[in-house]
């Protein structure tokens, strides 16, 4: 019993951080029908970044909540820019292209940061630096263990949906978003500026992955290049299952995403781990593309 | 007709060079510079770089000089294999020092052995790694005597009976070390009570530390290499376990204690050589390898450097610096005086020699016991 | 069957011209490795470039087809180990072995196509890449072929002769087939599938027709690199390679069979380039995959028809020589 418990509560932790990354992916796609591969790398460059900030500005000296803010909001100013610059640079030009071309786009851009993160970084792991910890250890029930910092992902991961969820639904930036997803040329005649709303959702989604890279770095202290591929393609797994454009369903899906994971290492093997999420996405595509809490698009021929 | 004659046509595949160029002898170095096990591949390469430099400064092999290319694999296997081909076909290196981790060794010796060229591994423990042909050497010691080591020091030493086993099912040096394990933990009596696996590369271990938990194991043995095992063993904290934890000498690295923090303090490993050893040898070895790089050599670099002197003797004693008198020259090395210990080529071309205990303490690994395969 | 006489003549000529060839092994391995990939590219052209589905694991055809083919040469050379040793004999297992590795791959085309059929665009790419993922994880947990320590000891079996006839036979092949009614079934289903459905063309089978077809040169081109390298690991097959095949067909043009060969040679010989210039010294690291994705970027930003768009080398000739272009 108490094994099932912990499983259910690591489950969750690896589903919020999945989750934190597949909002950032269904916010995009929702604007731009488009999946931005680079996502994951954006969330690689988020960790890194506060890694580099800790040691530039000493933030290791002095762990503290104060020192993790920091480091959040340098993640997540330098992960929105590259966010725009990507947009604008490499996706705006071919909008009007074929979607396969800006498919392979976004695949050059995601190998792009991959490469050269390992080019100028080098290949081999680095290590975030403790820059924040709990005072009281671990919280503890019997034998049943929380790491407080999973706990604040989920937190946070809960309420970035709760927050998104009013900024889309209660505001006119919201409003604007919803009605470019919607489509783009009505959008335009309506007067909103497409160009800068997408740019805007595009910043958005990128901060919010910058700011999960630095609290994975925390918990996970192992950070490298190639760290954003599988947490990428099993978050856009997580958006696909939950309904891609939908942000509750986002959330949801990266839970169960991330509970199904933890039980099949648990209960049987860690062979078929990362293989587990192709197989969901799969069964997804085949059963309900829509996913659990999408709904249906009619083809207009 | 034509087909049959498309057999004919291939290239030989002998070494026929041999000579290498003029005033040096080309040695080709493979190792992983980048990658996981980074500390592996630069420590090694130290190691070599080290003796290369020495026996250069005596005057050489004959007068003329060591002259080492190093390719890096990336830690990828087939990065190996390429590295080995080019090394072989297009720099025509007379030997190979290659490489410290068992899977990718195994990757490159029926290379070395299909073009005749002789490899000495120095830290592949696999057993598999010789058994690929006579042109295969190592300098350490192999995993069915690594095994017996650690079981034997947590059973009889530490009076362990139920061990739990966390494999890298990705590398063959854990997945052979824990075979090697299990079994002669049960014969001493042993209970192995639980068995999982991870795979190179994971981040998150939790799911298989809390099944292991839940089998209440006295200790938890993880051959694996020095990155996961850092995050495991500080995972394993978090989980509440604070039983000791083991394992062997893919422990050995400078990184381990900076990963897992305190919490693999109080945890024990096998390994290679320790620097407290006091054989003048290895001291001599320590002062040298601090003054050139600052730092105090783990067993990977002490490792690299008895290979690179062990090749070095044997270059000396061949007859000339073709692949057969090399390899025949490597085959009759006699108590070698290494930093590693004494020791000489068995008929397998494995050598006999000694492990260490070692117990991590606030990042340094202290000596707890030597074991000679005579004490086995 | 007339073509079949055909394709097999002009590979037997081929395979004659490329054997007096075979003289510097370095620059014999570079000939062999460009002709292995361009194989794999037209392979991938046939099923992204002419039929319109985007694939992105198409590396997992080549290492079903390289895995059963060096399984059963390994297999055969151990229970007739007379056989495999005798120069002719030797010849005609491994073609043997080609077939099957191809045959294999064909298999699981069909299996990752069928899923295929009712998805488009992103969701199609997404899901292919999940199926080479997922065949490389089999292929790791498969102890019978090595798993993660991979599968050594492969005969060392291809020759420039084996590659350049089996690329040869196999382009004459593909472009038949494009010029028959299947091909222009695949065209059909790429430029608009329910128009093409509308108008009587099977979409479905056209679709899991480019899927097996493609997977089988695929898995054939897998197989001849099986045993060039005399090695296997299923690393070498992620998604890298995949993207390595997907940049040759860009470049060379979706829908061009030369483009995608000549894509293959430019590539392969920017390769060794870099990796020349590494082991000089000259450069530090390995540039090879950044060039490549910021090369992709430049391609799909300013001419992302490639070099030849969906034109082939026979129709740019005329241009060339400054006739009518038909």
């Amino acid at each position: 019993m108490v094994e099932f418990i912990q499983h259910i509560i690591n489950g969750l932790s690896l589903g919020s951080i999945y989750a934190l990354i597949a909002l950032g992916y269904t916010m995009v796609f929702g604007v731009l029908q488009l999946i931005n591969f680079a996502h994951g790398d954006i969330y690689m460059m988020g960790a890194f970044v506060g890694l580099f900030s800790s040691r530039w500005l000493g933030l290791a000296a002095h762990p503290s909540l104060g020192s993790l803010l920091i480091a959040i909001v340098c993640a997540m100013t330098v992960c929105a820019l590259t966010g725009y610059l990507i947009e604008r640079l490499a996706y705006r030009p071919l909008r009007k292209s074929p979607r396969i071309n800006l498919l392979i786009t976004a695949v050059g851009v995601s190998l792009f940061l991959e490469f050269s993160g390992q080019l100028w970084l080098g290949a081999d792991p680095k290590f975030f630096p403790e820059i924040f910890k709990f005072d009281g250890g671990l919280l503890k029930w019997g034998d049943i263990v929380l790491n407080p910092l999973t706990l604040t992902v989920l937190i946070i991961s809960l309420s970035l949906m709760a927050l998104l969820h009013i900024l889309v639904t209660r505001t006119r930036l919201g409003r604007a978003m919803r009605a470019v997803s919607f489509s783009h040329d009505h959008a335009a005649l309506m007067g909103i500026p497409t160009d800068r709303i997408i740019s805007a959702t595009f910043m958005l989604g990128s901060a919010l992955a910058g700011a999960a890279g630095v609290m994975v770095g925390l918990i996970y202290p192992k950070i490298e290049p190639l760290m954003g591929v599988l947490p990428g393609l099993k978050a856009f797994v997580a958006a696909v299952l939950g309904g891609i454009g939908n942000l509750t369903g986002a959330v949801l899906g990266a839970m169960i995403l991330g509970m199904s994971e933890e039980f099949l290492v648990g209960y049987g093997s860690s062979a078929y781990r990362d293989a587990l999420a192709f197989a969901i996405l799969i069964l997804t595509l085949l059963i309900k593309p829509t996913g659990l809490l999408g709904h249906g698009k009619v083809e207009k021929v | 007709m034509l087909l049959a004659s498309n057999g004919c046509s291939k290239n030989s595949e002998t070494n026929t060079s041999g000579a290498g160029d003029g005033d040096s002898l080309l040695i080709g170095e493979i190792a992983p510079m980048t990658g996981s096990e980074a500390t592996f591949g630069v420590s090694t390469h130290r190691g070599i770089e080290l003796a290369f430099e020495q026996i250069n400064g005596s005057g050489g092999i004959k007068g003329k000089k060591l002259k080492l290319q190093t390719m890096d694999n990336q830690g990828k296997t087939d990065e190996a294999a390429l590295a080995a081909t080019k090394l072989i076909t297009q720099s025509k290196v007379i030997a190979i020092l290659a490489e410290p981790t068992s899977g990718r060794t195994l990757a490159i010796a029926p290379l070395a052995q299909r073009y005749k060229i002789p490899l000495i591994s120095s830290s592949a423990t696999n057993p598999r790694v010789t058994e690929v042909g006579d042109y295969i050497f190592r300098v350490c010691f192999i995993d069915p005597f690594q095994g017996p080591v650690i079981s034997r020091f947590i059973y009889a030493t530490k009076h362990l009976k139920n061990i739990a086993i966390l494999t890298d099912m990705k590398s063959d040096y854990s997945v052979s070390l824990s075979e090697i394990f299990e079994s002669h933990f049960k014969n001493q009596g042993g209970k192995i009570v639980a068995k999982q696996s991870y795979a190179a590369g994971d981040v998150d271990f939790k799911a298989q530390l809390t099944a292991l938990r839940n089998d209440k194991p006295d200790g938890i043995f993880i051959p694996g290499y020095y990155t996961e095992v850092g995050l495991i063993a500080r995972q394993a904290k978090e989980l509440g376990i604070t039983v000791p934890l083991f394992g062997g000498d893919g422990w050995d690295s400078p990184k381990l204690a900076e990963i897992a923090g305190a919490s693999i303090n109080g945890s024990f490993f096998a390994n290679h050589y320790s620097a407290d050893d006091p054989s003048p040898v290895t001291q001599q070895f320590i002062k040298d390898y601090k003054s050139r790089y600052g730092d105090i050599p783990d067993g990977m670099a002490a490792m690299g450097f008895d290979s690179a002197q062990v090749l070095a003797q044997a270059l000396k004693r061949a007859e000339n610096f073709s692949g057969d008198a090399i390899r025949a020259s490597l085959a009759s090395t006699k108590d070698h005086s290494g930093v590693t210990g004494t020791f000489s080529m068995d008929a397998n071309r494995n050598p006999s020699k000694s492990a260490v205990m070692l117990e991590v303490q606030n990042g340094k690994f202290n000596f707890i016991a030597k074991i000679s395969p005579k004490d086995l | 069957m007339i073509r079949w006489i055909l394709a097999f003549v002009l590979a037997l000529i081929f395979a004659n011209f490329t054997q007096s060839l075979t003289g510097y092994e370095y620059v014999n391995s570079i000939l062999i490795y460009a002709g292995i990939n361009a194989l794999l590219a037209t392979s991938l052209n046939l099923v992204s470039g002419f039929t319109g589905q985007f694939s992105m694991g198409h590396a997992g055809f080549m290492s079903v087809g390289g895995y059963s083919a060096a399984w059963l040469a390994l297999n055969l050379s151990s229970h007739f180990p007379a056989l495999t040793t005798d120069p002719v004999g030797s010849q005609a297992i491994f073609l043997i072995c080609i077939l099957f590795g191809g045959l294999q791959a064909a298999l699981a085309g069909y299996i990752v196509g069928l899923p295929s059929l009712r998805l488009k665009g992103d969701y199609l790419a997404i899901v292919t890449l999940g199926f080479g993922e997922i065949i490389r994880v089999i292929i790791l947990n498969t102890q019978a072929v090595g798993g993660p320590r991979g599968l050594a000891g492969i005969p060392s079996w291809t020759t420039l002769p084996w590659v350049y006839g089996i690329l040869v036979a196999s382009l004459f092949y593909m472009w038949r087939l494009l010029q028959g009614s299947r091909g222009r079934a695949f065209m059909a289903v790429r430029e608009d599938e329910i128009a093409a459905a509308s108008v009587g063309v099977f979409t479905t089978s056209a679709k899991v027709r480019a899927f097996i077809t493609g997977a089988f040169f695929a898995g054939v081109s897998g197989s001849l690199f099986a045993h060039s390298l005399s090695y296997l690991n299923p690393q070498t097959f992620d998604f890298n390679r995949s993207f390595e095949a997907i940049i040759m067909v860009v470049l060379g043009g979706m829908g061009s069979l030369s483009g995608s060969v000549l894509a293959a040679f430019l590539l392969t010989g920017l390769r060794e380039l870099l990796r020349l210039l590494k082991d000089q010294g000259i450069t530090e690291l390995d540039y090879r995959m950044v060039v490549y994705s910021i090369a992709l970027l430049v391609l799909m930003l300013t001419r992302p028809k490639g070099l030849f768009g969906r034109l082939e080398i026979k129709d740019l000739i005329p241009k060339l020589f400054g006739g009518k272009a038909t």
